[in-house]
């Protein structure tokens, strides 16, 4: 436990780390520090693929830890800032399977005949000589990689944080390098730059309310350890002020990286801005990141106090699916359209959420294995089909893709048609677990909220599909890359998550119902 | 069939007169091939394509012949067996097994079923031979025979089954044959149109069929024939009524009675000799053969048993009123067929005294007016496919075989002695008379009547002067027609001897439909006589006017309401639309109605709805991060607030 209130006389007594219980989150920061060293020591020529395999392998030697970590090992850890639980470590896998999926994505090179989907220089100014003179010998900034496993790094640690202090830090850790990565886009990079901007600023406010938040917390329970609030708050009473103000705060921060309404507004301007791979890991990875710190946020810490939450958090689930689909249906261009789209779908994760429950956590988990991976491979598809100057994005232009594209065509409406909820499909599965979670825990009314909005959800996703399939091509229409194996293999693994997801999820849900409760 | 088990069993028959059990003969247990081979041989025909055009009719023939000569095989296997023994039941496989519901592939060969399957695979086999001939200048000879192979596949699957749920399959796949061959010729819309009539007219009849066979498994959880038969003297009677009418109805689309009889007209839009095999010697009797089938249920309701008389006496009249008006040489016929099973159903709604005379008759029927047909088809053959028969006459010369052959045919359907259907119509008269003398009177001139339209289709056709169009030279069709023309024909000059004093049909069917002699109070000579009086004074009529006479090529305009009614088919179209069409075409068109107006109003309104609050909701999100940072801090606010309120409230 960290007392920051503690006198000043006292000694300051290192907590003991149980290194194997942190070694997933351990590599993959290390990795992360390796490919700086890698940047400032091994050559132009040979960076890139060192530092894909020092990525690749990082995550996977990671995965390979999360999945094989003995029972004996689970517990609160690291002077108990850190629970390494059920939860946790399905959450961790679920991260590190759609960042390798996003990072396969994020390493295509014949997209763009220029190279990777990133600036040759971020810093270099838009539409100068100097960039053009990097693009014509083919420089890449390589530092996507290790950025890009700091931010998995954090999100690592964001889901196992246990304490305030910890979740504040491992939301920068995470936070800092994605307003980076956001702003690298190759082409559109006014608008990447703009959205990375956006992106950072909006996301400082939301830690402000994160860190306030915290602070009003410690104010109440006198510690920031989420065992210690929760004991807080069932035990101690008075200063509602501080309580309410703390759980509000704390909760919009969080809200907001999950982009739920009223905090969503820069999810459709920083995902069409960002580079699309970028946007596929942020829509996929992030996402499972932010539910799962706020599942044990809200379960462990705030849990004594759910049903004054509660009630709020139901409007706010409503509203966010609600809003999200209707704001998509009028989208027309597809990146936005997948934003909204993902707002909507933070509406539905949040059902799972404030069921409260066993269910609802196993039902969020497994919601967010199956969004993340589904996500990852839809905006992959999204990246290949590209018009002159970069991606096609204007829905109008994918008009007739089903007849000149049939099989990618095909995947995406596989993986529309799991966003949508249709049976069979992953998105159904999950869909339906948070349904029946909110319906146990009294949530009638944001439950039919639900089955309308995913009636209008079905409007823009099946819009797509009419478009691709019973639509002629348009004179400027788009031509769609072949991918290499990288992107090919992370379509393929969405691909099959998403059927199995949906044919097959009994072992899944096993897994997921199976990694509750969180330890405390 | 797939599986073919040999294991033969005697089934006990809850029939009028049960068989005992006795060993089986191995001989039985061929029964299953009688469908196989017809069945391979359409899917061969059907699967090969035109590789197979060369030797496809070839083929067919020879399929229809193999079932022939093995039905000859099994009648002459199961005469030797004792009288009471000669029903046999072959289980095949289970074909579904749900509960407490299951149902078995399974024949029944018995006298009636046998009876059955000689008519159709001879006549079948005899119409294949015909098609030859007639279908050799038809690009698609080999997908016609193809659908005549399926078409006995079926027939025979429907007369051999066990019980109702296997009948009703043979019975779909009649129908299916049906529709295929009426619209065989689908690119001339009146084909088309009338295969579509023929098989939606027959729905509502199959309608029928289906709900008899759900209310036989909801009241008795079976529905074998012999299930069935032991079972119904249990069931409460409006059941047995209501399953009874149920049959009827599915007997009035498959065989054209009132008031489902309007698509047997159209459907002489198909090939003639589907024409002479489907809609007048086999398939339309499927009707006859289900009523006189389901015995044990007619026997035990007097109402449904009346429905089925008034059916048949209605249509015999209907039919033969409808063949006095037609030009059409095959409409006329058609109008026939109509009556002629009309005598059927008539003779089926007798009871035990009728039975037999309904399946004597179907027989009789089945041979001449198979001739009948074949003899049309081969006047049009030689007349450039002209059916009007104004544009006929004077044919004799130039056909003889076809005039003699067509000539005893019209002898037996007018029931002149010696010929066939003297025999089996009058035993029906005479049994209508035993039980109910309104329906007696109608089949006596019914008779007349049929005198009546047959001399006049005789003398237009083959007498009087030749008003042939021009550039028609009417020639003898070869001999590949004419072969099987001239045996139907003598089957239809002997047949019904044949088949009441050397088969002894009253007695052959008799342990399977029951057999009592009719008992009227009109002495059976005098019967004779007087039918034979209406008979001479129909067809002295009939050539007074139509051969002595000269025929305008050009049908009269200034005619009789009757004659215009009868031209009209006595507006059963006309009452199709009243009663079904219009009312139909009005709930449809409400319903379209309602869904483009309600529903899709409803629904393009929604979206219009969201869409434009999708708009208005689009202009929150300005792209000012001011606004955006604005939002949150407002959404803050609310949430607190809304915390607060439940916090202190």
């Amino acid at each position: 436990m960290v007392h920051l209130a503690v006198p000043m006389a006292e000694t300051l007594t290192f907590p003991s780390l149980q290194y194997r219980a942190m070694a997933p989150i351990l590599i993959v920061l290390g990795a992360a520090v390796l490919g700086v060293v890698v940047e400032a020591l091994v050559p132009q020529a040979a960076r890139r693929a060192v530092q894909l395999a020092v990525t690749l392998g990082g995550l996977a030697t990671a995965l390979v830890f999360v999945v094989a970590t003995p029972g004996s090992e689970l517990g609160v850890v690291a002077g108990g800032t850190l629970a390494i639980d059920g939860p946790g470590l399905f959450l961790q896998m679920t991260i590190l399977v759609v960042a390798i999926a996003a990072m396969l994505v994020v390493a295509e090179r014949r997209v763009d005949p220029a190279g990777d989907a990133f600036a040759p220089r971020a810093s270099s100014l838009v539409g100068s000589g100097e960039e053009q003179e990097q693009t014509r010998r083919g420089w890449s900034q390589t530092e996507v990689w290790p950025l890009s496993l700091f931010a998995v790094g954090g999100m690592l640690l964001f889901v196992t944080a246990n304490d305030l202090l910890i979740l504040f830090l491992a939301l920068e850790v995470m936070s800092l390098p994605l307003y980076l990565l956001a702003g690298m886009a190759r082409r559109r990079r006014l608008l990447s730059q703009e959205a990375a901007m956006k992106y950072f600023l909006l996301g400082s406010f939301a830690s402000a309310f994160l860190l306030y938040g915290s602070a009003m917390l410690f104010g109440y329970a006198g510690s920031l350890d989420f065992a210690a609030i929760a004991d807080a708050f069932r035990d101690k009473p008075g200063q509602l002020g501080l309580q309410v103000i703390g759980l509000t705060l704390l909760g919009a921060g969080l809200l907001f990286k999950a982009a739920a309404v009223p905090f969503h507004m820069w999810a459709p301007d920083v995902y069409q801005g960002a580079p699309t791979p970028i946007t596929g890991f942020m829509a996929g990875a992030v996402k499972v990141a932010a539910f799962g710190a706020l599942l044990r946020v809200m379960y462990v810490a705030l849990g004594g106090a759910a049903w004054e939450w509660q009630p709020a958090f139901w409007v706010i689930a409503s509203v966010t699916m609600l809003v999200g689909v209707v704001l998509a249906v009028t989208s027309s261009d597809i990146k936005r359209m997948l934003a909204y789209s993902s707002v909507a779908h933070a509406g539905f994760l949040l059902l799972g959420v404030v069921a409260f429950s066993t269910a609802g956590l196993s039902a969020t988990m497994f919601y967010l294995l199956a969004y993340g991976l589904t996500t990852v491979g839809a905006f992959a598809v999204v990246m290949l089909v590209r018009g002159p100057s970069g991606e096609a994005g204007h829905l109008s232009s994918w008009a007739g893709l089903g007849r000149t594209s049939p099989v990618l065509a095909g995947v995406f409406a596989l993986f529309l048609l799991a966003l949508a909820g249709i049976p069979l499909t992953s998105g159904f599965t999950a869909k339906f677990g948070v349904f029946a979670a909110a319906i146990e825990a009294g949530g009638v009314w944001p439950v039919i909220a639900a089955v309308v909005a995913s009636a209008i959800s079905a409007f823009f996703y099946l819009k797509v599909i009419v478009l691709m399939f019973f639509a002629r091509p348009g004179p400027d229409a788009p031509a769609v890359v072949v991918p290499s194996l990288l992107t090919t293999t992370a379509i393929g693994v969405a691909v099959v998550a998403t059927l199995l997801l949906g044919v097959f999820p009994q072992a899944f849900l096993d897994l997921a119902s199976g990694s509750t409760p969180f330890l405390r | 069939m797939a599986v073919i088990t040999t294991g033969l069993t005697i089934l006990t028959e809850g029939a009028p007169n049960p068989g005992e059990v006795v060993a089986a003969s191995g001989t039985f247990a061929l029964a299953p091939l009688l469908i196989a081979i017809p069945l391979a041989s359409a899917v061969v025909l059907l699967l090969a394509g035109r590789r197979a055009n060369a030797w496809g009719h070839l083929l067919g023939t020879a399929a229809s012949a193999a079932s022939a000569v093995l039905g000859v095989v099994l009648l002459v296997a199961m005469m030797g067996q004792p009288e009471d023994a000669r029903t046999f039941n072959q289980p095949l496989w289970t074909w579904i097994d749900v509960g407490s519901f299951s149902a078995d592939v399974a024949l029944q060969l018995d006298p009636l079923s046998i009876s059955f399957v000689l008519l159709v695979t001879i006549v079948g086999s005899l119409i294949h031979v015909y098609s030859v001939g007639y279908m050799a200048h038809d690009p698609d000879r080999r997908r016609f025979f193809a659908y005549l192979n399926l078409f006995i596949a079926a027939m025979l699957l429907l007369v051999l089954a066990d019980n109702y749920l296997l009948l009703y399959v043979g019975w779909e796949g009649v129908g299916l044959a049906s529709y295929l061959l009426i619209g065989f010729w689908y690119h001339k819309p009146s084909a088309a149109t009338a295969a579509k009539k023929a098989f939606v007219v027959n729905r509502v009849g199959d309608f029928g069929l289906s709900v008899a066979i759900m209310v036989m498994f909801a009241t008795m959880g079976t529905f074998s024939f012999a299930g069935v038969n032991e079972t119904i003297a249990a069931v409460d009677p409006d059941t047995v009524t209501w399953i009874g009418l149920l049959l009827l109805l599915a007997a009035c689309g498959k065989s054209a009675q009132f008031p489902l009889q309007s698509w047997l007209l159209d459907a002489m839009e198909g090939p003639t000799p589907v024409s002479a095999l489907i809609h007048a010697a086999t398939m339309v009797t499927a009707g006859v053969y289900l009523i006189v089938r389901s015995n044990a249920i007619y026997d035990l309701t007097q109402t449904a048993q009346l429905a089925v008389v008034l059916v048949g006496t209605i249509t015999l009249l209907m039919g033969a009123i409808i063949g006095t008006a037609k030009d059409d040489i095959k409409k006329g016929l058609a109008g026939s067929t109509m009556s002629q099973i009309g005598y059927m159903v008539l003779a089926a709604g007798l009871g035990p005294v009728g039975y037999v005379f309904a399946i004597f008759h179907l027989l009789t029927h089945g041979m001449f007016k198979a001739g009948l047909f074949l003899g049309a088809g081969s006047v049009m053959h030689g007349m450039n496919d002209d059916v009007n028969m104004r544009h006929y006459g004077a044919l004799r010369a130039a056909m003889v075989v076809t005039w003699a052959t067509f000539g005893l045919g019209f002898l037996a359907i007018i029931g002149i002695p010696p010929f066939s259907g003297f025999w089996s119509k009058d035993e029906i008269i005479k049994a209508a008379f035993a039980e109910h003398t309104v329906a007696g009177v109608a089949a006596l001139l019914g008779a007349g009547v049929t005198a009546f339209y047959m001399t006049r289709m005789m003398a237009m056709t083959f007498h009087g002067k030749a008003r042939w169009e021009p550039g028609v030279h009417p020639h003898e069709s070869p001999a590949v027609m004419t072969v099987p023309m001239i045996v139907l024909a003598v089957g239809s000059a002997f047949g019904g001897l044949a088949l009441l004093f050397v088969g002894n049909i009253e007695e052959w069917l008799a342990p399977v439909v029951g057999f009592e002699k009719a008992a009227g109070p009109i002495p059976t000579s005098l019967l004779i006589a007087m039918t034979m009086a209406v008979v001479v004074v129909g067809a002295v009529i009939g050539w007074r006017q139509y051969a002595m006479r000269d025929v305008p090529r050009m049908a009269p305009m200034q005619v009789s309401w009757a004659t215009r009614a009868a031209r009209a088919d006595l507006y059963g179209d006309a009452v199709n639309e009243a009663v079904f069409m219009r009312p139909g075409q009005y709930l449809t068109r409400t319903l379209v109605w309602t869904d483009n107006k309600v529903i899709d109003g409803a629904v393009n309104g929604t979206a219009a709805g969201i869409g434009g609050l999708s708009a208005r909701a689009r202009r929150w999100q300005s792209g000012y991060v001011r606004n955006y940072a604005l939002s949150m801090l407002l959404g803050a606010v609310l949430v607190g607030a809304a915390l607060a309120l439940v916090r202190f409230a």
